[in-house]
């Protein structure tokens, strides 16, 4: 097995609520490679978001607590490391682009008092900047990622940006330091089709020229398939699939990841799908053993009792569901 | 909190009562153990409140009564609560006093709501230059502190418990205006579309028919939690002398009358200060429940 | 600060005067409405009447009410609030004289207010549902419900009779003689001119009545601080400043605290005048020579002037509460005139 920039394994959590708590990340299985660019699939509320955040443990300031797991990134568990260790960790080596951008900005700061502060976090202690060399990394970071007239954009505040520019403003402080691992959690989600395309676009293009990995979460399949190596589909707080992207979508195995692939509309052949009916379970008490299988047209008598692990299906295909446990078997698992 | 207030009445349907809603809210109503308290708290003091007459062992106490030999006693098993400079017994005058507590929330709420919310109707159902003039109006009355009103109206008003009613409620129907107001504003940009599509149905049926109903979670919870702060404010005014005028027991003119002869003989000011507190204290616990009841916290 | 900064501040400014202009209105009729003569209440029934009917003639008595509000009106902007019935100085000068002592009080209580009831709002919410948030939440409660003259009694008892380590009465020492007057609250004073024994005899005597107003008026602070911080802390961009490594102090003390603070300054605004009204009622336990005798003298005695004069003063104070609040809200949260313009 080749060196993994990540590595996510059984990460079990709970979030402490009024009342009992609500299990959301079910053993959380999965790998980044150097320079690979990964998806993660899956609808609404299935816990993408707060493992990513786990991972980067920023969920101080809420209930959550972490009860399993590890969480390996260069084989260092972030979990064990300490505050000092962890702070490093954040300002230099991973970077999160946020779901909303006009929620991920603080309001009353300007741009340029939001990204001098990255930039003074980023950059390394060996590294004092001057001021003029401060405006102009934080010029250059603007012009990155295509934002004209980048001083104009620095004096303003995030309200009286555009979404589009909002959200370009936090690729940039994304990208401000020497990272090794973006994740971005649906960019682009909340803006226009055609707006979000160029974002997309931008975010591939300044990947690649940076060498490094991505995380790029969405469930806009269409995106996933254009940039990803490799995808994972997520449900309910654990992975069900993964596979090299194109395999995914030419082969889904999961029930669900069938169902998902289908739903996407084509204007030819299928047209619009029924979806997948159901909706997923509830956090404070969730199905036991396999968690869809309340929705799955071909449950089995084991899968209302026992989780099913990952099973291999082939070098490049895995999936978490006991109807594929024979070709698990012959491969040896 | 008003945002939500707001989105609460949008969302909710006409009230009915049936014995499942009455068994829902309880439940609501009892998940915080306090507002229990609270309303334990009141039900005890409204139970003092009418028996009063018949519970007290000293009746006298709240007529022009005077036994200098028995003044200025110490709590004793006949005196529970002392006795002031007159020789009255404490606790009597207590529970009297709490009657006037409670007279004056009441009438100060009987007139200031009604006259509150139909402005806050008013204001905001009609618009334009009625709005601004009752708004503009409803803001100079809420920019000075109540109590500074109130004690400006009554230099002009003879002073007595009657005045001292009608100044506060002068003073109070803005806090219900200014309520109301903020929810038909809200409520308005929403009907205003559907009230168009409806024929024959004009804009005011709906809002006396569909929004009023609504808005009375809000105004009774108000309400409730008004009646702590009505006291609060009746005990302050007449701590300083207005309100009920002696030999009439009252909670603040109590306070102020004890004050002086502290700390020696510290159960003059000392009781009616618990007892006030108290009083005060169930209500705001049962507003907090009720508020609670009517789930007017969740967004 | 820049234009549009400017030009709402200016607006809000002007539409505040429109309100003290307001109340001036208000006091003015309210006042005027009682029934009798004016004039033969302010010289007693002893007096002749052509002495009465000049009076009559030179304070406009006769004249239609808005012509005397006009005169009223001229009066006040030259300073001249009249005659107190009671002292028979002028109006202004008993005021000038007084409100001090009262404004000591208030601004102290107000301080207390505005940086303890904010620092343990945030510290409720910060480590909510923790013994500081219990402990901060049920003073809050208490703060509520407990009127100020009732928390002055109780810590008057405590800690001056029972233990006895504060004074009870009056601002100073009665050995001491007060400072001359520069400002006319003695701390100041005192410390201006370096005279240290007076300015912390001055401050013992100021705990108590400071504390009385401070505690029972930070409960609203706290209790709106700690909603806004609560609500704060979950969003995106704390999350975000998080995952740049900023540190959490940094995070709790820059990042959230400017972003949580429009609800709280707005409540302070109206609060400031209430400390005011507060101080009034502690004052008289105290025997605090200040403006609550004064007010509460002229109200029994139905000196319309003195209690114009008072009223108005209060007025003053809830205007310049409310444009400070505007003022310091849009420095903390330009969304506040960045939003404004464009809805009117």
């Amino acid at each position: 097995m080749e060196k993994s920039l990540l590595e996510v394994k059984d990460l079990n959590l709970h979030y402490v609520v009024f009342g009992g708590s609500l299990k959301v990340l079910d053993g959380v299985n999965f790998r980044v490679g150097f320079k690979e660019n990964i998806g993660i699939v899956g609808e609404t509320g299935c816990g993408k978001t707060t493992t990513m955040k786990a991972i980067m443990r920023i969920l101080g300031m809420t209930t959550a607590k972490i009860s399993k797991g590890e969480i390996l990134f260069k084989e260092r568990d972030v979990l064990k490391m300490n505050e000092a260790e962890v702070q490093k960790f954040r300002r230099r080596e991973i970077s999160m682009i946020f779901q909303d951008p006009t929620a991920a900005l603080n309001p009353v700061f300007s741009i340029k008092s939001q990204i001098y502060n990255v930039i003074k976090y980023s950059q390394g202690t060996e590294k004092k900047l001057t001021k003029k060399e401060r405006k102009d990394l934080a010029t250059k970071a603007l012009s990155d990622v295509m934002l004209p007239d980048p001083e104009r954009v620095l004096e303003n505040y995030p309200i009286q940006l555009s979404g589009g520019m909002r959200q370009r403003v936090c690729i940039a402080m994304a990208l401000l330091s020497d990272l090794d691992l973006l994740i971005a959690d649906e960019p682009g989600t909340s803006l226009d089709v055609t707006i979000q395309d160029q974002i997309l676009e931008l975010l591939n293009e300044l990947v690649r020229k940076k060498g490094i990995s991505i995380i790029l979460i969405s469930h806009a399949l269409g995106i996933i398939k254009n940039i990803t190596h490799r995808t994972y589909v997520m449900y309910a707080g654990f992975m069900i699939e993964a596979a090299k992207t194109t395999e995914l979508f030419s082969n889904p195995l999961h029930p669900y990841s069938k169902g998902l692939i289908a739903s996407v509309p084509t204007l030819v052949g299928r047209g619009i799908s029924n979806g997948i009916p159901g909706h997923i379970p509830n956090y404070s008490n969730p199905p036991l053993g396999c968690r869809f299988h309340p929705r799955c047209s071909y449950t089995m008598p084991i899968c209302k009792v026992e989780k099913p692990p990952f099973l291999t299906v082939s070098d490049t295909h895995q999936v978490a569901c006991w109807l594929f446990k024979k070709e698990g078997d012959k491969i040896g698992k | 909190m008003k945002n939500r207030m707001e989105n609460n009445v949008l969302n909710k349907k006409p009230i009915s009562i049936k014995w499942e809603n009455v068994r829902r809210n309880w439940y609501k109503f009892s998940r915080n153990k306090l507002s229990i308290v609270g309303l334990l708290v009141v039900l005890i003091i409204l139970f003092l409140v009418i028996f009063a007459p018949l519970i007290t062992s000293h009746p006298e106490a709240v007529t022009k009564y005077v036994n200098f030999s028995e003044a200025k006693k110490p709590p004793s098993l006949s005196y529970p609560f002392g006795t002031d400079i007159y020789g009255r017994d404490t606790l009597t005058r207590t529970i009297y006093g709490f009657r006037i507590s409670l007279l004056m929330s009441v009438v100060v709420l009987l007139i200031s709501v009604p006259i509150g919310v139909i402005l806050g109707l008013v204001a905001g159902y009609f618009g334009k230059w009625v709005e601004n003039l009752i708004m503009r109006i409803t803001d100079i009355f809420l920019s000075v502190p109540t109590l500074i009103l109130a004690l400006a109206l009554l230099t002009i008003l003879p002073r007595n418990l009657v005045t001292t009613m009608i100044a506060v409620s002068l003073v109070w129907w803005t806090w219900y205006c200014r309520l109301v107001y903020g929810l038909v504003t809200s409520i308005k940009s929403e009907f205003y579309i559907q009230a168009n599509e409806l024929i024959g149905e004009g804009k005011s049926s709906i809002l006396f028919k569909e929004i009023l109903p609504n808005c009375l979670s809000v105004i009774i919870t108000k309400m409730t939690l008004d009646v702590g702060a009505i006291i609060l404010l009746g005990s302050s005014l007449s701590f300083v002398g207005l309100g009920a005028q002696p030999p009439t027991a009252d909670l603040g003119g109590m306070i102020a009358d004890g004050v002086v002869y502290l700390p020696d003989m510290w159960w003059m000011a000392v009781f009616p200060s618990i007892a006030l507190v108290t009083i005060v204290l169930g209500f705001n616990l049962l507003g907090d429940g009720i508020y609670d009841m009517f789930s007017l916290g969740e967004a | 600060m820049n234009n549009r900064n400017l030009a709402f501040i200016i607006k809000r400014l002007l539409y505040s005067i429109l309100i003290l202009w307001g109340i001036s209105l208000l006091i003015f009729f309210v006042v005027r409405i009682i029934p009798g003569d004016p004039a033969r209440m302010a010289l007693g029934t002893q007096a002749p009447e052509d002495v009465v009917e000049r009076l009559r003639v030179e304070m406009h008595y006769d004249k239609p009410i808005f012509i005397q509000y006009y005169y009223w009106f001229k009066n006040v902007l030259r300073g001249n609030l009249g005659i107190s019935l009671v002292t028979k100085h002028p109006v202004l000068e008993d005021i000038s004289e007084l409100f001090p002592a009262t404004f000591e009080i208030a601004l102290y209580a107000f301080i207390f207010i505005a940086v303890v009831g904010t620092a343990i709002g945030v510290f409720s919410a910060r480590y909510s549902n923790s013994w500081v948030d219990n402990l901060g939440r049920i003073f809050a409660y208490f703060g509520i419900v407990t009127p100020q003259f009732v928390f002055a009694i109780m810590g008057m008892l405590l800690f001056c009779y029972v233990f006895k380590i504060l004074p009870s009465m009056g601002r100073l020492d009665p050995t001491l003689t007060y400072p001359a007057k520069i400002t006319g609250l003695i701390t100041i004073d005192a410390l201006l001119q370096g005279n240290f024994i007076v300015f912390f005899d001055a401050l013992k005597h100021l705990i108590l009545p400071v504390l009385s107003v401070g505690l029972g008026g930070m409960a609203q602070s706290t209790r709106i601080t700690r909603t806004s911080v609560y609500n704060n802390m979950r969003k995106d961009f704390i999350a975000a400043a998080q995952s740049y490594g900023v540190p959490d102090r940094v995070i709790m003390f820059r990042d959230l605290l400017k972003v949580s603070m429009n609800p709280t300054v707005s409540i302070l605004g109206l609060q400031f005048a209430t400390t005011l009204s507060n101080a009034f009622l502690v004052e008289l336990i105290f025997n605090w020579p200040g403006f609550a005798r004064y007010g509460m003298t002229a109200m029994l005695q139905k000196d319309l002037n003195a209690i114009s004069g008072v009223v108005l003063t209060v007025a003053i104070f809830v205007m310049l509460g409310n444009i400070f609040a505007d003022i310091v809200n849009s420095f903390l949260d330009p969304r506040v005139y960045l939003l404004s313009t464009s809805k009117e």
